[in-house]
Protein backbone atom coordinates (compact mmCIF):
# COMPACT_ATOMS: atom_id res chain seq x y z
CA UNK A 1 0.00 0.00 0.00
CA UNK A 2 0.96 3.69 -0.76
CA UNK A 3 2.73 5.03 2.23
CA UNK A 4 0.61 8.16 1.47
CA UNK A 5 -2.50 6.26 2.60
CA UNK A 6 -1.51 4.98 5.66
CA UNK A 7 -2.39 6.90 8.11
CA UNK A 8 -0.49 6.39 12.37
CA UNK A 9 -2.40 9.35 13.74
CA UNK A 10 -6.27 9.57 12.50
CA UNK A 11 -7.12 12.47 14.35
CA UNK A 12 -4.31 14.57 12.81
CA UNK A 13 -4.18 12.95 9.44
CA UNK A 14 -0.94 11.72 9.82
CA UNK A 15 0.62 9.33 7.56
CA UNK A 16 3.89 7.25 7.39
CA UNK A 17 4.67 9.11 4.01
CA UNK A 18 5.43 12.21 6.23
CA UNK A 19 6.70 10.74 9.03
CA UNK A 20 9.30 9.13 6.40
CA UNK A 21 10.03 12.64 5.20
CA UNK A 22 10.79 14.17 8.44
CA UNK A 23 13.04 11.39 9.71
CA UNK A 24 14.85 11.88 5.79
CA UNK A 25 15.08 15.28 6.77
CA UNK A 26 17.15 14.62 9.78
CA UNK A 27 14.39 15.04 12.32
CA UNK A 28 14.67 11.62 14.34
CA UNK A 29 13.34 12.75 17.83
CA UNK A 30 10.05 11.59 18.36
CA UNK A 31 8.83 14.56 20.70
CA UNK A 32 9.77 16.85 17.53
CA UNK A 33 7.96 14.79 15.15
CA UNK A 34 4.81 15.44 17.21
CA UNK A 35 5.73 19.06 17.48
CA UNK A 36 6.13 18.90 13.98
CA UNK A 37 3.75 16.90 12.41
CA UNK A 38 1.28 17.42 15.13
CA UNK A 39 0.74 13.76 15.32
CA UNK A 40 -0.64 12.33 19.14
CA UNK A 41 -1.57 15.49 19.71
CA UNK A 42 -5.64 15.26 19.11
CA UNK A 43 -8.50 13.95 20.73
CA UNK A 44 -7.58 10.84 21.20
CA UNK A 45 -4.20 12.16 23.38
CA UNK A 46 -2.28 9.68 21.29
CA UNK A 47 -4.04 6.59 22.71
CA UNK A 48 -3.86 4.72 19.34
CA UNK A 49 -0.85 6.36 17.42
CA UNK A 50 1.58 6.65 19.61
CA UNK A 51 3.29 3.44 19.78
CA UNK A 52 2.46 3.16 16.65
CA UNK A 53 4.54 6.37 14.90
CA UNK A 54 7.06 5.34 17.72
CA UNK A 55 7.12 1.57 16.09
CA UNK A 56 8.06 3.58 12.85
CA UNK A 57 10.70 5.57 14.04
CA UNK A 58 12.33 2.40 15.81
CA UNK A 59 12.27 0.58 12.62
CA UNK A 60 14.00 3.34 10.34
CA UNK A 61 16.31 4.26 12.70
CA UNK A 62 16.71 0.57 13.28
CA UNK A 63 16.78 1.28 17.25
CA UNK A 64 14.44 -0.61 19.95
CA UNK A 65 11.04 0.59 20.95
CA UNK A 66 13.13 1.85 24.36
CA UNK A 67 14.99 3.88 23.05
CA UNK A 68 12.82 6.28 21.46
CA UNK A 69 11.90 9.30 23.17
CA UNK A 70 8.42 8.83 23.42
CA UNK A 71 5.98 11.95 24.74
CA UNK A 72 4.20 11.65 27.41
CA UNK A 73 0.57 11.94 27.69
CA UNK A 74 -0.62 15.29 28.31
CA UNK A 75 -4.33 15.56 31.05
CA UNK A 76 -6.93 15.12 30.44
CA UNK A 77 -7.89 11.38 30.07
CA UNK A 78 -10.85 12.84 28.13
CA UNK A 79 -12.30 16.38 26.85
CA UNK A 80 -14.05 18.35 29.07
CA UNK A 81 -16.15 21.39 28.36
CA UNK A 82 -15.08 24.66 29.02
CA UNK A 83 -18.50 25.34 30.94
CA UNK A 84 -18.65 21.99 32.87
CA UNK A 85 -15.21 23.27 34.86
CA UNK A 86 -15.94 27.02 35.36
CA UNK A 87 -19.26 25.58 37.62
CA UNK A 88 -22.62 26.53 36.27
CA UNK A 89 -23.68 29.92 37.06
CA UNK A 90 -20.49 31.26 38.99
CA UNK A 91 -18.94 32.14 36.13
CA UNK A 92 -18.13 35.70 36.73
CA UNK B 1 30.25 15.98 18.04
CA UNK B 2 33.09 18.51 16.97
CA UNK B 3 36.02 18.92 19.37
CA UNK B 4 36.37 22.98 18.99
CA UNK B 5 34.55 25.54 18.11
CA UNK B 6 34.28 29.01 17.50
CA UNK B 7 31.24 29.76 19.59
CA UNK B 8 29.33 27.76 21.55
CA UNK B 9 25.46 28.31 21.84
CA UNK B 10 23.70 26.45 25.41
CA UNK B 11 19.94 26.14 24.71
CA UNK B 12 17.79 25.02 21.69
CA UNK B 13 14.93 27.44 22.19
CA UNK B 14 14.00 30.20 19.81
CA UNK B 15 16.42 32.47 21.06
CA UNK B 16 19.49 30.05 21.10
CA UNK B 17 18.12 28.76 17.50
CA UNK B 18 17.97 32.25 16.16
CA UNK B 19 21.29 33.40 17.47
CA UNK B 20 23.14 30.22 15.94
CA UNK B 21 21.30 31.57 12.18
CA UNK B 22 21.94 34.81 12.69
CA UNK B 23 25.99 34.26 13.64
CA UNK B 24 26.12 31.33 10.78
CA UNK B 25 24.57 34.20 8.23
CA UNK B 26 27.07 36.68 9.21
CA UNK B 27 29.77 34.07 8.52
CA UNK B 28 31.21 32.53 11.75
CA UNK B 29 31.73 29.25 10.60
CA UNK B 30 32.07 26.71 13.63
CA UNK B 31 29.34 27.19 15.82
CA UNK B 32 27.92 23.98 18.02
CA UNK B 33 24.53 24.60 19.58
CA UNK B 34 23.39 22.19 22.66
CA UNK B 35 20.48 21.13 23.75
CA UNK B 36 19.71 19.70 26.75
CA UNK B 37 16.65 17.32 25.57
CA UNK B 38 15.09 18.38 22.21
CA UNK B 39 14.45 21.58 20.15
CA UNK B 40 12.04 23.56 21.32
CA UNK B 41 11.52 21.30 24.80
CA UNK B 42 11.82 24.37 27.20
CA UNK B 43 9.55 27.66 27.26
CA UNK B 44 9.26 27.85 23.56
CA UNK B 45 7.23 25.02 22.78
CA UNK B 46 5.32 25.11 25.93
CA UNK B 47 4.43 29.19 25.53
CA UNK B 48 1.40 30.94 24.15
CA UNK B 49 3.25 32.17 20.75
CA UNK B 50 1.58 35.42 20.11
CA UNK B 51 3.03 37.70 18.82
CA UNK B 52 2.62 41.57 20.56
CA UNK B 53 3.87 45.03 20.06
CA UNK B 54 1.57 46.88 22.18
CA UNK B 55 4.43 47.52 24.76
CA UNK B 56 4.77 49.54 27.46
CA UNK B 57 8.92 50.42 27.24
CA UNK B 58 10.90 51.73 24.14
CA UNK B 59 13.03 48.84 23.76
CA UNK B 60 10.44 45.72 23.93
CA UNK B 61 8.39 47.63 21.20
CA UNK B 62 11.28 48.06 18.89
CA UNK B 63 12.35 44.35 19.36
CA UNK B 64 8.84 43.68 18.82
CA UNK B 65 8.51 45.70 15.78
CA UNK B 66 11.87 44.28 14.36
CA UNK B 67 11.05 40.72 15.37
CA UNK B 68 7.72 40.75 13.60
CA UNK B 69 9.02 41.89 9.98
CA UNK B 70 11.75 39.29 10.43
CA UNK B 71 9.21 36.39 10.90
CA UNK B 72 7.29 37.74 8.03
CA UNK B 73 10.12 36.33 5.72
CA UNK B 74 11.72 33.78 8.13
CA UNK B 75 9.76 30.51 6.60
CA UNK B 76 10.62 31.26 2.80
CA UNK B 77 14.33 32.53 3.63
CA UNK B 78 15.58 29.53 5.26
CA UNK B 79 14.02 26.89 2.95
CA UNK B 80 11.59 25.71 5.94
CA UNK B 81 8.15 26.70 4.63
CA UNK B 82 5.34 28.08 6.13
CA UNK B 83 5.51 29.25 10.16
CA UNK B 84 2.17 30.11 10.45
CA UNK B 85 2.57 33.66 11.27
CA UNK B 86 -0.78 34.94 11.32
CA UNK B 87 -1.17 39.11 11.78
CA UNK B 88 -4.58 38.78 13.27
CA UNK B 89 -4.35 41.36 16.14
CA UNK B 90 -4.25 41.59 19.51
CA UNK B 91 -6.91 42.87 21.67
CA UNK B 92 -6.14 43.97 24.81
CA UNK B 93 -9.46 44.68 26.94
CA UNK B 94 -9.25 46.44 30.22
CA UNK B 95 -12.21 46.90 32.96
CA UNK B 96 -10.74 49.56 35.22
CA UNK B 97 -10.38 53.15 33.89
CA UNK B 98 -6.66 53.65 35.66
CA UNK B 99 -5.39 50.60 33.51
CA UNK B 100 -7.13 52.23 30.28
CA UNK B 101 -5.18 55.32 31.39
CA UNK B 102 -1.84 53.20 31.76
CA UNK B 103 -1.92 51.76 28.30
CA UNK B 104 -3.26 55.11 26.51
CA UNK B 105 0.20 56.06 27.83
CA UNK B 106 2.15 53.43 26.42
CA UNK B 107 -0.13 54.17 22.97
CA UNK B 108 2.12 57.54 22.92
CA UNK B 109 4.89 55.30 22.54
CA UNK B 110 4.14 52.98 20.19
CA UNK B 111 2.97 55.95 17.85
CA UNK B 112 6.35 56.99 17.83
CA UNK B 113 7.98 54.48 16.46
CA UNK B 114 5.55 53.35 13.99
CA UNK B 115 3.33 50.76 15.68
CA UNK B 116 -0.25 51.18 14.12
CA UNK B 117 -2.26 50.32 17.67
CA UNK B 118 -4.67 52.54 18.96
CA UNK B 119 -7.97 52.57 21.90
CA UNK B 120 -11.62 51.14 20.68
CA UNK B 121 -14.73 51.29 22.68
CA UNK B 122 -16.25 48.14 23.68
CA UNK B 123 -18.58 48.26 21.14
CA UNK B 124 -15.76 48.22 18.48
CA UNK B 125 -14.43 45.53 19.89
CA UNK B 126 -17.52 43.50 19.27
CA UNK B 127 -17.03 44.62 15.97
CA UNK B 128 -14.02 42.80 15.86
CA UNK B 129 -14.64 39.88 18.07
CA UNK B 130 -18.31 39.57 17.98
CA UNK B 131 -19.15 37.14 20.87
CA UNK B 132 -16.61 38.84 23.32
CA UNK B 133 -18.48 40.01 26.03
CA UNK B 134 -18.27 43.40 27.15
CA UNK B 135 -19.68 43.63 30.25
CA UNK B 136 -17.91 45.83 32.66
CA UNK B 137 -15.56 46.69 29.66
CA UNK B 138 -13.90 49.99 29.74
CA UNK B 139 -12.19 50.06 26.72
CA UNK B 140 -9.91 48.10 24.42
CA UNK B 141 -6.55 48.56 22.05
CA UNK B 142 -6.50 46.71 19.53
CA UNK B 143 -3.18 46.33 16.72
CA UNK B 144 -3.98 44.67 13.78
CA UNK B 145 -0.11 44.06 13.08
CA UNK B 146 0.33 42.04 16.01
CA UNK B 147 -0.67 38.13 16.00
CA UNK B 148 0.16 34.48 16.16
CA UNK B 149 2.72 32.03 15.02
CA UNK B 150 3.60 28.22 15.31
CA UNK B 151 6.39 28.16 17.86
CA UNK B 152 7.54 24.71 17.01
CA UNK B 153 7.74 25.73 13.25
CA UNK B 154 9.31 28.93 14.02
CA UNK B 155 11.84 26.89 15.78
CA UNK B 156 12.81 24.70 13.54
CA UNK B 157 12.80 27.52 10.92
CA UNK B 158 15.74 29.20 12.46
CA UNK B 159 17.61 25.30 13.20
CA UNK B 160 17.51 24.64 9.26
CA UNK B 161 18.96 27.63 8.64
CA UNK B 162 21.84 27.61 11.16
CA UNK B 163 22.49 24.06 9.66
CA UNK B 164 22.32 24.53 6.08
CA UNK B 165 25.15 26.93 6.66
CA UNK B 166 27.09 24.55 9.13
CA UNK B 167 26.01 24.98 12.63
CA UNK B 168 26.10 21.56 14.37
CA UNK B 169 23.35 21.20 16.80
CA UNK B 170 23.71 18.51 19.10
CA UNK B 171 20.03 17.04 21.17
CA UNK B 172 19.86 15.41 24.09
CA UNK B 173 23.77 16.79 25.25
CA UNK B 174 22.94 19.18 28.44
CA UNK B 175 26.08 20.97 29.11
CA UNK B 176 27.65 20.07 32.41
CA UNK B 177 30.34 22.72 33.11
CA UNK B 178 32.42 25.53 31.44
CA UNK B 179 36.20 25.55 31.97
CA UNK B 180 38.20 29.23 32.44
CA UNK B 181 40.74 30.72 33.32
CA UNK B 182 40.85 33.90 34.36
CA UNK B 183 38.71 36.08 32.15
CA UNK B 184 39.22 33.68 29.17
CA UNK B 185 36.66 30.39 28.46
CA UNK B 186 38.72 27.34 27.74
CA UNK B 187 36.18 24.80 27.02
CA UNK B 188 32.03 23.61 27.49
CA UNK B 189 32.02 20.05 29.51
CA UNK B 190 28.72 17.71 28.37
CA UNK B 191 27.51 14.50 28.86
CA UNK B 192 28.93 13.75 25.57
CA UNK B 193 32.55 15.21 25.95
CA UNK B 194 34.14 18.23 25.68
CA UNK B 195 34.42 21.20 23.37
CA UNK B 196 37.31 23.55 23.37
CA UNK B 197 36.06 27.40 22.59
CA UNK B 198 36.33 30.45 23.82
CA UNK B 199 33.17 32.15 23.39
CA UNK B 200 29.70 30.55 25.01
CA UNK B 201 25.95 31.88 24.56
CA UNK B 202 23.97 31.38 27.20
CA UNK B 203 20.41 31.05 25.96
CA UNK B 204 19.37 28.54 28.45
CA UNK B 205 15.98 30.34 29.21
CA UNK B 206 14.36 29.35 32.92
CA UNK B 207 17.69 27.16 33.29
CA UNK B 208 20.13 30.24 32.86
CA UNK B 209 21.48 30.67 36.34
CA UNK B 210 22.34 27.21 36.32
CA UNK B 211 24.87 27.82 33.22
CA UNK B 212 25.65 31.53 35.02
CA UNK B 213 27.02 29.56 37.87
CA UNK B 214 29.62 27.52 35.68
CA UNK B 215 31.55 30.53 35.25
CA UNK B 216 30.99 31.96 38.74
CA UNK B 217 28.03 34.20 38.01
CA UNK B 218 24.90 35.02 39.26
CA UNK B 219 22.09 36.07 37.05
CA UNK B 220 19.05 37.83 37.96
CA UNK B 221 16.76 35.64 35.86
CA UNK B 222 13.81 33.24 37.79
CA UNK B 223 11.81 30.93 36.71
CA UNK B 224 8.05 31.27 37.09
CA UNK B 225 6.02 28.81 35.94
CA UNK B 226 2.64 29.70 33.68
CA UNK B 227 0.23 27.20 32.63
CA UNK B 228 -1.91 26.95 29.61
CA UNK B 229 -4.27 24.51 27.97
CA UNK B 230 -5.97 23.98 24.04
CA UNK B 231 -9.02 22.83 23.31
CA UNK B 232 -10.88 20.89 20.84
CA UNK B 233 -10.81 22.99 17.06
CA UNK B 234 -13.58 24.64 16.24
CA UNK B 235 -14.09 26.01 12.81
CA UNK B 236 -12.44 29.27 12.66
CA UNK B 237 -13.79 32.49 14.09
CA UNK B 238 -12.13 34.40 16.18
CA UNK B 239 -9.39 36.35 14.66
CA UNK B 240 -7.21 38.63 17.22
CA UNK B 241 -4.96 36.98 20.67
CA UNK B 242 -7.49 38.31 23.43
CA UNK B 243 -5.98 39.65 26.39
CA UNK B 244 -7.10 40.99 29.60
CA UNK B 245 -5.38 42.82 32.35
CA UNK B 246 -8.42 42.17 34.51
CA UNK B 247 -8.30 38.40 33.91
CA UNK B 248 -4.72 38.04 33.62
CA UNK B 249 -5.43 36.12 30.37
CA UNK B 250 -4.90 35.57 27.05
CA UNK B 251 -7.05 33.52 24.40
CA UNK B 252 -6.42 32.87 20.79
CA UNK B 253 -7.77 30.29 17.99
CA UNK B 254 -4.97 29.23 16.27
CA UNK B 255 -5.02 27.96 12.43
CA UNK B 256 -5.54 24.48 13.92
CA UNK B 257 -8.92 25.75 15.17
CA UNK B 258 -7.86 25.15 18.89
CA UNK B 259 -8.15 27.58 21.42
CA UNK B 260 -5.23 28.20 23.23
CA UNK B 261 -5.42 29.88 26.75
CA UNK B 262 -3.82 30.63 29.55
CA UNK B 263 -2.75 32.94 32.50
CA UNK B 264 -0.25 34.20 35.04
CA UNK B 265 -0.73 33.80 39.08
CA UNK B 266 1.20 36.82 40.64
CA UNK B 267 1.40 34.06 43.58
CA UNK B 268 3.62 31.48 41.79
CA UNK B 269 6.64 30.91 43.64
CA UNK B 270 10.14 31.61 41.41
CA UNK B 271 11.05 27.72 40.43
CA UNK B 272 10.97 25.19 38.19
CA UNK B 273 7.98 23.20 38.10
CA UNK B 274 6.67 21.34 34.88
CA UNK B 275 3.07 20.29 37.20
CA UNK B 276 -0.05 21.36 36.07
CA UNK B 277 -3.73 21.31 37.48
CA UNK B 278 -7.12 21.45 38.05
CA UNK B 279 -7.27 24.66 40.60
CA UNK B 280 -5.80 26.78 37.07
CA UNK B 281 -8.05 25.04 34.86
CA UNK B 282 -10.66 26.27 36.63
CA UNK B 283 -9.74 29.42 37.10
CA UNK B 284 -8.62 29.71 33.69
CA UNK B 285 -12.52 28.28 32.53
CA UNK B 286 -14.12 30.98 34.27
CA UNK B 287 -12.25 33.89 33.14
CA UNK B 288 -12.50 32.39 29.68
CA UNK B 289 -16.67 31.89 29.97
CA UNK B 290 -16.59 34.95 31.04
CA UNK B 291 -14.94 37.02 28.16
CA UNK B 292 -16.29 34.65 25.58
CA UNK B 293 -19.37 32.92 26.30
CA UNK B 294 -19.39 30.87 23.43
CA UNK B 295 -16.39 28.82 24.85
CA UNK B 296 -18.25 27.28 27.56
CA UNK B 297 -19.08 24.19 25.13
CA UNK B 298 -16.00 23.99 23.90
CA UNK B 299 -14.08 20.72 25.25
CA UNK B 300 -10.58 21.20 26.28
CA UNK B 301 -7.91 18.21 25.07
CA UNK B 302 -4.78 18.93 26.62
CA UNK B 303 -2.91 21.53 29.14
CA UNK B 304 0.91 21.62 30.20
CA UNK B 305 3.39 23.97 32.42
CA UNK B 306 6.36 26.14 31.32
CA UNK B 307 8.40 28.57 32.53
CA UNK B 308 8.68 32.91 32.00
CA UNK B 309 12.44 33.80 33.10
CA UNK B 310 12.04 36.83 34.72
CA UNK B 311 14.47 39.27 35.34
CA UNK B 312 14.21 42.06 37.30
CA UNK B 313 12.32 44.75 35.29
CA UNK B 314 11.10 42.45 32.92
CA UNK B 315 13.58 43.12 29.96
CA UNK B 316 15.95 40.79 28.19
CA UNK B 317 19.66 40.65 29.26
CA UNK B 318 21.82 40.84 26.56
CA UNK B 319 25.37 40.87 25.49
CA UNK B 320 28.78 40.66 27.38
CA UNK B 321 29.53 40.02 30.89
CA UNK B 322 31.90 42.32 32.75
CA UNK B 323 33.60 39.82 34.26
CA UNK B 324 34.57 37.37 31.74
CA UNK B 325 35.16 37.83 28.22
CA UNK B 326 33.33 36.18 25.30
CA UNK B 327 30.82 35.21 27.70
CA UNK B 328 27.56 36.28 25.97
CA UNK B 329 23.65 36.57 27.35
CA UNK B 330 20.52 36.11 25.46
CA UNK B 331 18.04 35.20 28.33
CA UNK B 332 15.55 36.85 31.01
CA UNK B 333 13.08 37.90 28.38
CA UNK B 334 9.99 36.56 30.17
CA UNK B 335 7.73 36.98 26.70
CA UNK B 336 10.88 35.99 24.53
CA UNK B 337 9.62 34.15 21.96
CA UNK B 338 7.94 36.94 20.07
CA UNK B 339 11.33 38.83 20.86
CA UNK B 340 13.61 35.63 19.29
CA UNK B 341 14.59 37.69 15.59
CA UNK B 342 15.78 40.38 16.30
CA UNK B 343 17.69 39.04 19.62
CA UNK B 344 19.12 37.03 17.05
CA UNK B 345 20.20 39.43 14.78
CA UNK B 346 21.40 41.77 17.60
CA UNK B 347 23.41 39.55 19.36
CA UNK B 348 25.07 38.37 16.17
CA UNK B 349 25.74 42.19 15.37
CA UNK B 350 27.26 42.84 18.79
CA UNK B 351 29.23 39.62 18.56
CA UNK B 352 30.77 40.63 15.16
CA UNK B 353 31.70 43.91 16.51
CA UNK B 354 29.12 46.07 14.18
CA UNK B 355 27.16 48.70 15.23
CA UNK B 356 23.72 47.02 16.06
CA UNK B 357 20.81 47.81 14.68
CA UNK B 358 19.20 48.89 17.71
CA UNK B 359 21.22 49.83 21.65
CA UNK B 360 21.17 47.08 23.06
CA UNK B 361 23.75 47.89 25.41
CA UNK B 362 21.25 49.37 27.58
CA UNK B 363 19.76 45.60 27.89
CA UNK B 364 23.26 45.02 29.31
CA UNK B 365 23.70 43.00 32.54
CA UNK B 366 25.44 46.48 34.00
CA UNK B 367 22.17 48.22 34.04
CA UNK B 368 20.98 46.49 37.32
CA UNK B 369 24.36 47.62 39.22
CA UNK B 370 23.85 51.08 37.61
CA UNK B 371 20.40 50.90 39.37
CA UNK B 372 19.16 51.41 35.20
CA UNK B 373 16.37 49.63 35.34
CA UNK B 374 13.85 50.29 32.44
CA UNK B 375 10.44 48.95 33.52
CA UNK B 376 8.01 46.99 31.58
CA UNK B 377 4.59 46.73 33.55
CA UNK B 378 2.59 44.73 30.59
CA UNK B 379 3.39 41.19 31.25
CA UNK B 380 0.59 38.68 31.69
C1 LIG C 1 2.54 29.24 29.15
C2 LIG C 1 3.48 30.20 28.49
C3 LIG C 1 2.99 31.13 27.58
C4 LIG C 1 3.85 32.03 26.95
N1 LIG C 1 3.35 32.88 26.01
C5 LIG C 1 4.19 33.64 25.28
C6 LIG C 1 3.70 34.42 24.20
O1 LIG C 1 2.51 34.45 23.92
N2 LIG C 1 4.60 35.14 23.47
C7 LIG C 1 5.95 35.12 23.75
O2 LIG C 1 6.71 35.77 23.05
N3 LIG C 1 6.43 34.41 24.79
C8 LIG C 1 5.59 33.66 25.55
N4 LIG C 1 6.09 32.91 26.59
C9 LIG C 1 7.51 33.04 26.97
C10 LIG C 1 8.42 32.30 26.00
O3 LIG C 1 8.04 30.96 25.92
C11 LIG C 1 9.87 32.40 26.43
O4 LIG C 1 10.23 33.69 26.81
C12 LIG C 1 10.80 31.98 25.28
O5 LIG C 1 10.36 30.77 24.71
C13 LIG C 1 12.22 31.89 25.75
O6 LIG C 1 12.99 31.29 24.73
P1 LIG C 1 14.42 30.76 25.06
O7 LIG C 1 14.97 30.21 23.80
O8 LIG C 1 15.19 31.80 25.77
O9 LIG C 1 14.17 29.63 26.17
P2 LIG C 1 13.77 28.10 26.04
O10 LIG C 1 12.82 27.86 24.95
O11 LIG C 1 13.39 27.63 27.39
O12 LIG C 1 15.13 27.44 25.60
C14 LIG C 1 16.17 27.20 26.50
C15 LIG C 1 16.70 25.82 26.23
O13 LIG C 1 17.90 25.60 26.94
C16 LIG C 1 17.97 24.25 27.26
N5 LIG C 1 18.94 24.09 28.33
C17 LIG C 1 18.83 24.51 29.61
N6 LIG C 1 19.91 24.18 30.31
C18 LIG C 1 20.74 23.54 29.46
C19 LIG C 1 22.03 22.95 29.60
N7 LIG C 1 22.69 22.93 30.77
N8 LIG C 1 22.60 22.36 28.52
C20 LIG C 1 21.94 22.36 27.32
N9 LIG C 1 20.72 22.91 27.15
C21 LIG C 1 20.14 23.49 28.20
C22 LIG C 1 16.56 23.90 27.65
O14 LIG C 1 16.31 22.52 27.56
C23 LIG C 1 15.74 24.72 26.66
O15 LIG C 1 15.35 23.98 25.54
C24 LIG C 1 5.25 32.00 27.25
C25 LIG C 1 5.75 31.06 28.15
C26 LIG C 1 4.88 30.16 28.77
C27 LIG C 1 5.45 29.14 29.71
Amino acid sequence: MDEKNIYLCRCENFTLKELHDLLDSGITSMEEIKRLSRGTMGPCQGKTCRDLIAKEIAIYLNKSMSEIDMPTYRAPVKPIKLGEIAGGDKNA
Amino acid sequence: MRKSADVVIIGGGSLGCSVAYNLAKKGYKNIVLLERKYLSSGSTGRCGAGIRQMWGTEMNCLISRGSAEMFKTLGEETGFGDIEFRQSGYLLTTYDPKQTERLKKNLLIQHKLGIPSHMITPQEAKEIVPFVNTDGMDAAFFCQEDGHINPFKTTFAFAKGAQDLGVEIIRYNPVTDIKYNGRKITSVVTEQGEILTDTVVNAAGAWCKNVGKMVGLSHPVEPERHQILITEPLESSMGPMVMSFAHDSYIQQVPHGGFLMGYGNPNEPKRINFNHGWEFLEQMAQKAVFQLPILKDVRFVRQWAGHYEISPDGQPILGPVPELDNYIMALGCGKGFMLSPMIGKLIAEKMAGEETSLPIDILSIERFAKGELIVETGVV
